[in-house]
């Protein structure tokens, strides 16, 4: 409960201070959703990292509770991951001009991404309850995280031949002053907490349910 | 050599087995028995290793290439002769003088003059002969062998209780089957899944 | 070592089993050509020439992935891969022998494909030669262990293609820069770390994904 609310101050804090507090920047009216984006953007990463770390106990302890932290994690990773692509397309609509741009490294990482991770659900879905879909659900949420870097790499080199940065330039921002960090910093972390306090309520509604069906078996 | 403690085994929502507690001991020849969905196949395949209990623990104290298995399908491929087959697994399994063995298996289980022909065209009693020759080529010290006599006709019946005779008393078993009679009186235990 | 031996088993026996039914290489084989020829017609005259190559990159990855979907067939048909997990080897040996006969696969298809390429459309360089090969082995890694994935999946064919294609994303930007680019060296680089880094995780993780 008190991660929620810390959440929820530190959101509002840290939203309320890059609307109101830091001076507008020049030609750049939107950049505020900076704040949303790139602090939701990381929190996806964190969450794919958090599934992949759980993943990998699983394999070394073969303790089954692992798999549904995984899950979980894995889950919240997509929420975020559908919120970066939703932000960065209105940053992008505000910047550029267009809802999508392929030029955008961040914006073609989360669509490779969140291709892979929907493949989990299907996977999950496809694959009959027990040992054997936690086991392939952990190691594909290895191959998740594995792929992060490696798909980064691949767009990075994509933009010489294939998705060139636009010739306008550069969406460089404004100095990072220490006003600006302490924003960020703040939205970032409320953006955390956000996802912790998200993580924790579904895992403990799902360990409930699970009690639940496990009752009404042994009821049987 | 296998002890369970409160075995179980769910698929999805499905319960198949429930809070099973047995022992086989060396040497032991355990009989299960039960209707057609009671679980003795994945009794047997959880002792395998094929499955993991989702309750309760199993603990079998066997190597896995001391483990033979014999399930409802033969475990073959059918675009590969029998002597493919079983020389495929005899590697896998680093059978000492593996030709030999082969043969002899072959032979004693009336398949040496099949051994050419691909498993896919082999009778349901002749693939049920072959994937047992399969089971037994390591000279296993525990053996899995579900519903064995299903598809066998008399003549091959006859060979399976003598190999089971044979066998019965030096490796350890656990057969699974719907008619106990045949095997009664080799059995040392008796499990009765419901 | 007896690993080696159980991998040099497994592959043959893939191989052999390809050699008796013969029905994945000329599907494969087939399936590339006919997709060359199905871009040929879907892309307007005045489009570069070297967007040729990214289709010839877009048919093999689907090569690919139809010869993947027939890998663990006759393993899930006959159940036959509880018999090889049951057996005393290490079970990453089932995914290398695997992955081999993938690749061998692949090189029967691509033998083919590449000069009806260098015919029909564009001139096949070393560069395209290599990235080709350096791909294979990538392709068929995270295949291998996918295919067992689906196989033992409900919606198995279905399931295939959605877990395959975003891992590949990175082979088909190492392949097409390779194609395309003045320095090459970086794309194949990059492929050979992909199959670097997704081999060994493979090889890792295959046993988990064949037990439980």
């Amino acid at each position: 409960m008190w991660l929620a609310a810390a959440a929820a101050t530190l959101l509002v804090a840290g939203l309320g201070l890059a609307l109101f507090w830091i001076p507008e920047v020049e030609g750049d009216p939107a950049f505020p959703i900076f704040y949303l984006h790139v602090p939701v953007a990381l929190t996806a990463y964190a969450c794919f990292g958090w599934a992949a770390w759980k993943a990998l106990r699983l394999l070394w302890t073969r303790e089954g509770s692992y798999d549904l932290e995984s899950y979980t994690a894995v889950h919240m990773g997509v929420i975020f991951a559908i919120l970066t692509l939703v932000t960065g397309s209105i940053w992008a609509k505000y910047t550029w001009g267009q809802w999508w741009v392929w030029s955008s490294r961040q914006l073609v990482l989360f669509l490779v991404l969140f291709l892979f991770y929907s493949a989990y659900f299907m996977l999950r879905y496809s694959v009959e309850p027990g040992p054997r879909r936690a086991n392939m659900a952990a190691v594909y949420a290895l191959f998740g995280i594995v792929l992060l870097p490696v798909s980064f790499l691949a767009i990075r080199l994509a933009e010489d031949v294939i998705h060139p940065p636009p010739v306008v330039v550069t969406r460089e921002g404004p100095q990072i002053t220490d006003e600006l960090m302490l924003v960020f910093v703040v939205c970032l972390a409320g953006m955390l907490a956000l996802a912790a306090a998200l993580y924790t309520n579904e895992l403990a509604g799902k360990r409930l349910d699970g009690r639940l069906r496990e009752l009404r078996e042994s009821l049987q | 050599m296998i002890r369970a403690e409160g075995l179980s085994r769910s698929f999805g929502t499905k319960r198949v087995l429930r809070g099973l507690d047995f022992e086989v001991a060396e040497r032991d020849f355990l009989l299960v028995t039960g209707p057609n969905g009671s679980g003795k196949s994945t009794l047997l395949a959880l002792c395998a290793g094929l499955l993991a209990p989702t309750g309760g623990s199993l603990d079998v104290s066997v190597e896995r290439g001391e483990l033979g298995y014999l399930a409802h399908e033969p475990l073959l491929y059918r675009e590969l002769t029998a002597l493919e087959n079983l020389d495929l697994y005899g590697r896998l399994y680093r059978v000492p003088e593996r030709r030999e063995r082969i043969g002899m298996l072959l032979e004693r289980l009336r398949l040496w003059d099949s051994r050419h022909e691909r498993v896919g065209s082999f009778s349901r009693g002749m693939t049920q002969r072959l994937a047992l020759c399969r089971a037994l080529l390591h000279e296993p010290r525990l053996l899995l062998l579900d519903e064995p006599y299903a598809g066998l006709d008399d003549a091959g019946t006859a060979l399976l209780d003598d190999e089971l005779g044979g066998l019965a008393g030096e490796r350890t078993f656990v057969v699974a089957t719907h008619d106990p009679g045949r095997l009664d009186h080799v059995a040392t235990e008796r499990l009765a899944l419901s | 070592m007896t690993y080696f031996a159980d991998v040099v088993t497994l592959a043959r026996k893939d191989l052999l089993l390809e050699l008796r039914s013969r029905d994945t290489v000329p599907a494969m084989v087939l399936f590339v050509i006919a997709a060359l020829v199905v871009f040929s017609f879907s892309v307007p005259a005045d489009v570069e020439e070297r967007a040729s190559y990214g289709l010839l990159w877009i048919g093999l990855v689907f090569t690919a992935l139809l010869g993947l979907t027939r890998a663990f067939a006759a393993e899930r048909e006959q159940r036959v891969l509880d018999g090889l997990v049951l057996a005393p080897c290490d079970r990453s040996a089932i995914w290398l022998g695997k992955g081999i006969a993938v690749v061998a696969f692949l090189l029967l298809a691509e033998a083919v494909a590449l000069p009806a390429f260098h015919l029909f459309f564009e001139p096949v360089g070393w560069e395209l030669v290599a990235g080709v090969l350096l791909a294979d082995v990538g392709l068929a890694s995270v295949g291998a262990l996918l295919a067992a994935m689906a196989a033992a999946s409900r919606t198995r064919e279905l399931l295939l293609p959605l877990l395959f294609l975003p891992l590949v994303i990175p082979v088909v930007v190492g392949g097409v820069g390779a194609s395309l680019a003045e320095d090459p060296g970086r794309y194949l680089a990059f492929l050979g770390l992909y199959d670097a880094v997704f081999a060994i995780l493979s090889w890792a993780t295959f046993e988990y994904v064949v037990t439980e």
